[in-house]
Parts: C-alpha cells; sequence; structure tokens
C-alpha cells in the first residue's frame, strides 16, 4: 500500500527509532549558566540610552511611591507596585517601537506609562473606574491583564495575524514567575514556537506569586530553560540591571521583527514591596532578604556606574528627582479629583446593541436614578 | 472556481461549510483555526477543503489547546482579524472557559466599547449519536450564564447557512453550538440561492397550533415537530417554537405564542436544573401570567452526567416525554 504524503504532514512526522534525533539541537536554545549583567561588567554603554533609563526609572520609582500612597488615601482601590521592578517595567517599554504591542499584566502600570500611556488612564482600573481607561489600539498596549497568563495567547494570536498581514510588528508580553504554572503559559509559548510568531516573553521573576517562593513554583532549573521545551531560545537576565535587561530586550525584539521567531526572558529580580498594600509581606518573608536586595537596587546599581563612568552628574541626579516629583504632584492633583461616572454606561458595552433583558435593566435603573434625584 | 462543494449541500454540516467558504471568500479578515480543522477538515468534514482553497494561514491545524486556540483568537480579534474557531467537541470546550469568559465575553465592556470581539466558537454539542463520555454534552447554560456571549443554535440545513454567515458577521462573539446530530440532516436547501442571512435573535414558529406551544431548539426541534404531529391523535394542535437564539432571547416570539396557546412547555437535551428552561419559563410566566392556562412545564435532560451510550436512549428528551408533559398541562379545568 502506497500512503499518500499530504501537505503539512512531513515537517511533523518523527522518525522511528533507531534514527530518532532531536527536531532542534537544545544547546543554542539553553540560557545562560548566570544572569546576563551589562552593569560592573566594563562593557560600552550608550550615553543617550543610559541617561533615559535613568530618568526613567527615577520616575517610576517615584510613580511606584505616589500611587501606594494614593491606596492611603483612599484615591485608588489597589495598588501592586512594581517597585524593585523598575528596569524591567522601563525596558519592557523603551525596547519598542511606536508600532509594537505591549501586554501587560496588573503589575505593570508601570510598564504602559514608560511607553507614553497617561498615568491616571493607566490607573483607571486601579482607581475602581472602568475596567480600561484607554483605547488599547491608539496605544497599542493590552488592558492589563488580571487573570494570570492568559494575556500571553493573545499576545502571540496578535503577533501571528501582524505577521500574516505583513507588518513588521513584534509583541511583547509581561508575565510573573507565578504566571509560568499557568497552562495558558504554556500554550501560548507553544503556539508561538509553532508558528514562528514574532512575540517576546518576559518573566519578571520577583520571587513571588504573592506569599508563594518560586521554589514551591516550579523544579525548572530556571524559567528560562522553559524555553528549550517549546523550541525556542531562553535568556536569563539580572533584572534590576536596566541596561542588561534592555539589551536582551532588544535583541530578542529584534530576531522576533526579522522573522526569528518568539524568546523567553527570565529577569531575575525582587518585589520589594508586598504583593499590593492589601498584603502583609511579613507573614512570609523576613526583612534580611529584602535588605539584602537593597543593595541591588536598579537604581541604586546604574547611578552608581553612570556617576563613577562620568555619565551622570550631580545635576543630573537632581534633575531627574525634580521631574519625578513635577510627575508625582501632577499625579496627585489629578487623582485627588474625583471621577464622573455614569451609571447608565453599565449596559452601554456589553453588546454592540442592546439585547431585550439590558433595555429593560437599563429602564429600571434609570427610573432608580430618576427617584434617587427627585 | 469551482470546487467540490459548489454541488448542492444536501446536510447541515456542507451548508456549515459553505457559510464558511462564502464569508472567507467575501472578506479575506474571517480565519478558522481548531484542531484538524485543515488536511482533514474537521472530525464532522465541516471545515473541509477550506485549507486547500483559502491556505492554510487562513484554515489552520493549531496545537492541541483549546484555551490556546481561543486565546490567540483573541489577540488575532485585536489586530483585526474575525476569528472562527472549532472546538472539537462539546465537552472538549471546557479548557477554553477561562479565556470565552474573562476575555471574548467582557473585552468590549472591559476598554469601553473600543475593543470588539467578532469572534465565533463553533461547538458541536448535544448527544444521540453513540458517542463515548465527553462526547454528548449540551452545555448551552454555562454559555448562556455569561453575559457578553450571544448564544445560536441552528435546528435547519438553511438556518445552519444563515446563522452561521450572521455570527461571522456579527461585530460580538458567538458561541455558534452545532446539534451533531443533525449535522447529517439533509434539506433540498440549494447554495446556489442562500437563505437570507437572518439576523442574531429571531425565533421561528415552525409549526402553528392553538392548544399548547412547544418551545425549543437545537438537536430538539425535530423531536418536538414528531411530538406535535403524533399530538394531532390526541386531539392536540401544537405550535413548535424554535429559538435559533438563546441569547439573545425572543421574548417578542415566545410570548406572543403562549398568548395565542395559553399553554407552554419548554424542551431541550441539557440538563433541566439550572438549565435553560428554568429561566424561559421564568420568563414566560413573568410575562404571560394570565394568558396561561396551566404552569409552564419543562422537559430537559436529567440532573445527570451524559449517560454511556447504551442508556442515552431514556436521557434523552423524546417524543413520548413530550407528550405526557403535553397531558399534563390541565386540559380539565377547561371544561
Ligand atoms: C488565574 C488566576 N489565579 C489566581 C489569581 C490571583 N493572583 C493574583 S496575583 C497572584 C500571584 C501572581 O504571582 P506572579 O505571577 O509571580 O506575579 P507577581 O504578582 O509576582 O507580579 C495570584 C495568585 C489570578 N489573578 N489569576
Ligand atoms: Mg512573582
Amino acid at each position: 500500500m502506497t500512503v499518500q504524503e499530504l501537505p503539512g504532514a512531513a515537517a511533523y512526522r518523527p522518525t522511528p527509532p533507531p534514527a530518532w534525533r532531536p527536531r532542534t539541537d537544545p544547546a543554542p536554545l539553553l540560557p545562560d549558566p548566570e544572569p546576563h549583567r551589562v552593569l560592573g561588567t566594563g562593557a560600552e554603554l550608550d550615553r543617550a540610552l543610559m541617561l533615559k533609563l535613568y530618568a526613567e526609572l527615577v520616575r517610576g520609582r517615584r510613580f511606584n511611591a505616589q500611587a501606594t500612597a494614593l491606596t492611603k488615601q483612599g484615591r485608588l482601590a489597589v495598588y501592586p507596585s512594581s517597585t524593585g521592578q523598575e528596569a524591567c517595567e522601563v525596558a519592557a517599554a523603551l525596547a519598542l517601537e511606536e508600532r509594537d504591542w505591549l501586554f501587560p499584566s496588573y503589575r505593570d502600570t508601570l510598564a504602559a506609562v514608560a511607553r507614553g500611556l497617561d498615568p491616571v488612564q493607566a490607573l483607571t482600573l486601579l482607581r475602581g473606574d472602568w475596567h480600561t481607561g484607554y483605547d488599547p489600539r491608539e496605544h497599542r498596549i493590552a488592558p492589563l491583564c488580571t487573570p494570570l497568563a492568559t494575556q500571553l495567547p493573545h499576545a502571540v494570536g496578535l503577533a501571528h495575524a501582524a505577521r500574516l498581514k505583513g507588518d513588521d510588528v513584534v509583541a511583547l508580553a509581561l508575565v510573573g514567575d507565578g504566571g509560568t504554572s499557568e497552562g495558558d503559559f504554556h500554550e501560548a509559548l507553544n503556539f508561538a514556537a509553532v508558528w514562528q510568531a514574532p512575540v517576546v516573553f518576559l518573566v519578571q521573576n520577583n520571587g513571588f506569586a504573592i506569599s508563594v517562593p518560586l521554589a514551591k513554583q516550579t523544579a525548572a532549573p530556571s524559567l528560562a530553560h522553559k524555553a528549550v521545551g517549546y523550541g525556542m531560545p531562553g535568556r536569563l537576565v539580572d533584572g534590576n540591571d536596566a541596561p542588561a535587561v534592555h539589551q536582551v530586550l532588544s535583541e530578542a525584539v529584534a530576531r522576533a521583527r526579522r522573522g526569528g521567531g518568539p524568546t523567553l526572558i527570565e529577569a531575575v529580580t525582587y518585589r520589594m514591596e508586598a504583593h499590593t498594600n492589601a498584603d502583609d509581606a511579613t507573614r512570609y518573608r523576613g526583612s534580611a532578604e529584602v535588605d539584602a536586595w537593597r543593595d541591588h537596587d536598579p537604581i541604586r546599581i546604574l547611578e552608581g556606574e553612570l556617576t563613577a563612568r562620568g555619565i551622570l552628574d550631580e545635576d543630573g541626579i537632581r534633575a531627574a528627582a525634580e521631574a519625578a516629583e513635577t510627575m508625582a504632584a501632577a499625579l496627585r492633583d489629578q487623582m485627588n479629583a474625583d471621577p464622573v461616572l455614569d451609571p447608565m454606561d453599565l449596559f452601554a458595552e456589553v453588546y454592540a446593541e442592546k439585547n431585550g433583558q439590558l433595555r429593560e435593566q437599563a429602564a429600571q435603573l434609570r427610573a432608580e436614578l430618576e427617584a434617587e434625584a427627585r | 472556481m469551482a470546487t467540490a462543494t459548489d454541488k448542492k449541500p444536501a446536510t447541515m454540516a456542507q451548508a456549515l461549510q459553505r457559510a464558511m467558504r462564502d464569508a472567507m471568500a467575501e472578506d479575506p479578515t474571517v480565519h478558522v483555526l481548531g484542531e484538524d480543522v485543515g488536511t482533514l477538515g474537521g472530525v464532522f468534514r465541516v471545515t473541509d477543503g477550506l485549507a486547500k482553497e483559502f491556505g492554510e494561514d487562513r484554515c489552520t491545524d493549531t496545537p492541541l489547546a483549546e484555551a490556546g486556540i481561543l486565546g490567540t483568537a483573541v489577540g488575532m480579534a485585536m489586530y483585526g482579524l474575525r476569528p472562527v474557531v472549532e472546538m472539537q467537541f462539546d465537552a472538549f470546550a471546557y479548557p477554553a472557559f477561562e479565556q470565552l469568559i474573562s476575555h471574548v465575553a467582557k473585552m468590549r465592556n472591559r476598554t469601553r466599547g473600543a475593543m470588539a470581539m467578532p469572534i465565533v466558537v463553533r461547538v458541536p454539542y448535544g448527544g444521540g449519536i453513540g458517542g463515548v463520555e465527553h462526547h454528548s454534552d449540551s452545555s448551552e447554560a454555562y454559555y448562556m450564564a455569561t453575559p457578553g456571549l450571544q448564544v445560536v443554535t441552528p435546528a435547519t440545513v438553511e438556518d445552519a447557512y444563515g446563522l452561521l454567515r450572521a455570527a461571522i458577521a456579527s461585530d460580538d462573539p458567538v458561541v455558534f453550538l452545532e446539534p451533531k446530530r443533525l449535522y447529517w440532516s439533509k434539506s433540498d436547501w440549494s447554495p446556489e440561492a442562500p437563505a437570507a442571512v437572518e439576523p442574531i435573535g429571531k425565533a421561528v414558529v415552525r409549526r402553528s397550533g392553538r392548544s399548547a406551544t412547544l418551545i425549543t431548539y437545537g438537536p430538539s426541534v425535530p423531536v418536538c415537530m414528531e411530538a406535535a404531529e403524533a399530538a394531532r391523535e390526541e386531539g392536540w394542535d401544537l405550535e413548535v417554537v424554535d429559538l435559533r437564539s438563546l441569547v439573545p432571547f425572543d421574548d417578542e416570539t415566545v410570548c406572543a405564542s403562549v398568548r395565542r396557546t395559553g399553554r407552554a412547555v419548554v424542551v431541550h437535551e441539557s440538563a433541566g436544573f439550572g438549565g435553560p428552561g428554568g429561566e424561559m419559563a421564568a420568563r414566560i410566566t413573568e410575562r404571560c401570567f394570565h394568558h396561561l392556562e396551566a404552569p409552564v412545564l419543562r422537559v430537559a435532560g436529567f440532573d445527570i452526567p451524559y449517560p454511556p451510550p447504551m442508556l442515552e436512549k431514556h436521557h434523552l428528551p423524546g417524543v413520548d416525554r413530550v407528550l405526557d408533559a403535553v397531558a399534563r398541562l390541565q386540559w380539565e379545568a377547561e371544561h
């Protein structure tokens, strides 16, 4: 009997043993044994980029502090701070071109702001105002995503669609260490690799998923190693070394853009604050660990190196601090004004057109509002 | 271009294929994706020939991962495509629930209208095909309970074409439930004169009658039509309403019928408890109370996990069970 060769089948058909061999040589996909670093290595530094990174890091730290303060004043419902992770947040924003897409998680408000999104719009969700405060297509920033890792297949699908259309658009998806245990992480990486989609996955390994440390999350040698199983390269980077994160991300973005396929990047960093303002981190970690990470603070190590190498001086440090203060004051003022919400908007965008029961319920609410107003 | 599908589609499966084919030919943003939908044409052959005609980028065999299929479809829709996703079987759509409920259904609302989700999720559903476990679920109640989704199910070959075209054209997501035991049902419908594309949300009176209304959908429509014929012997002239769309729900057509007949039985395969019939009975009672001669009754699948094939005939609402319910509509009170 002759077996007809069907299109598409050949590439995926395994050869029977003993001729079996891996489809891809895993060695080039393996991450470096140590996280990639730029600071402290004497590597050449792009002056303009360094100053930009520094200014954004300082602004980002101030943004985190201001947002956390706003929760205490009841102006934000909740804030998952990225204090300590600013290098990842800022580098993610700066590694992308205008036409690229960012897929943030709930922790990544700062990445959206560093990308140029208005801070008030970025905080709309966490303020308890509408779920998404901006038009994702206008900014090419997907809505901040709370169901863990579910944004990852979106990034893959979007990147795939862009490639089918012939656009050289790259999608960058952000996820936490805990999120890598979710099924959607696995499915997204697998689809990305099979489709060779122009997508980059940045895992911010900040040590914890709320209270659960990474050791209870995975037995993998590193999260970056997970890439190998999908047939894509894994990169490990010091997530507090802003130039290093920027470099690794830029390389992965460039690779995706030229048709080289997806990359998984694990950035090793640390969540300096509690999971959110509602969490008590003293229940699951000691202050010694937090203090140890303070010595490896992303702003501190960048500032140290840039001043030592004469790229940054006292004036530059002061200017960055002042710019951050101006941003914070403006944010405070804007957030102190109560947003005006229209309750009738509850029904406005469930569907393009209200169905029968939504029309009835909208009429009911309108009547209630009118009775209240009387 | 002449293709094998230009001959008369006689079955529901072929009408569904034709609907996708015509939509893909008209609109280059329509993409089909799922498990085995490409080379094989789907396990029910509903996507037969699409990969060949439009290429594998338009009709794509995906990796085996339902959340991944629907999740990537969300991203594709974000970029302006109109994905038509095939879930291989009712029970195998469950891994995609999180994407469906947290993203597909909510995206328009979350983004205040900025980002709609024109996605169709096609799901072969229901029993009666002798399938072993996990191949015969009626999962419509889960979808109906999720605001943001439209839930549509055809019962005829004509509607299979028209409703799927309407679903693909809709800017909001549609869970398109295909009664798998009707895949091979036939009609004279011809693709050369495609049925008018019905708007989603309109029920249709399949059979007029004066005694009572049977309200049903999908695989139970032929059962109710048969029951209505059999009921003539008992002296009952039954009206049969085919809902076609569970969400949005056509209160108007349903209530107009019940007001005329004064009696109603809701018939479906899915479990009765927490099932679609409860919602429908409540809606009818709320709107037609003074027209009712008897309580609205439900004929549904039992509240059990779907039974093994050798027992499914006892589970599925059949003609006798429908007629028993009709008999319980308090006819004696009239006299
Ligand atoms: C599917 C899902 N399960 C549980 C949660 C609740 N939850 C929110 S954040 C979080 C921890 C996530 O940790 P990680 O992925 O490391 O991100 P991080 O918060 O550290 O940035 C959990 C369990 C959720 N949002 N989504
Ligand atoms: Mg974490």
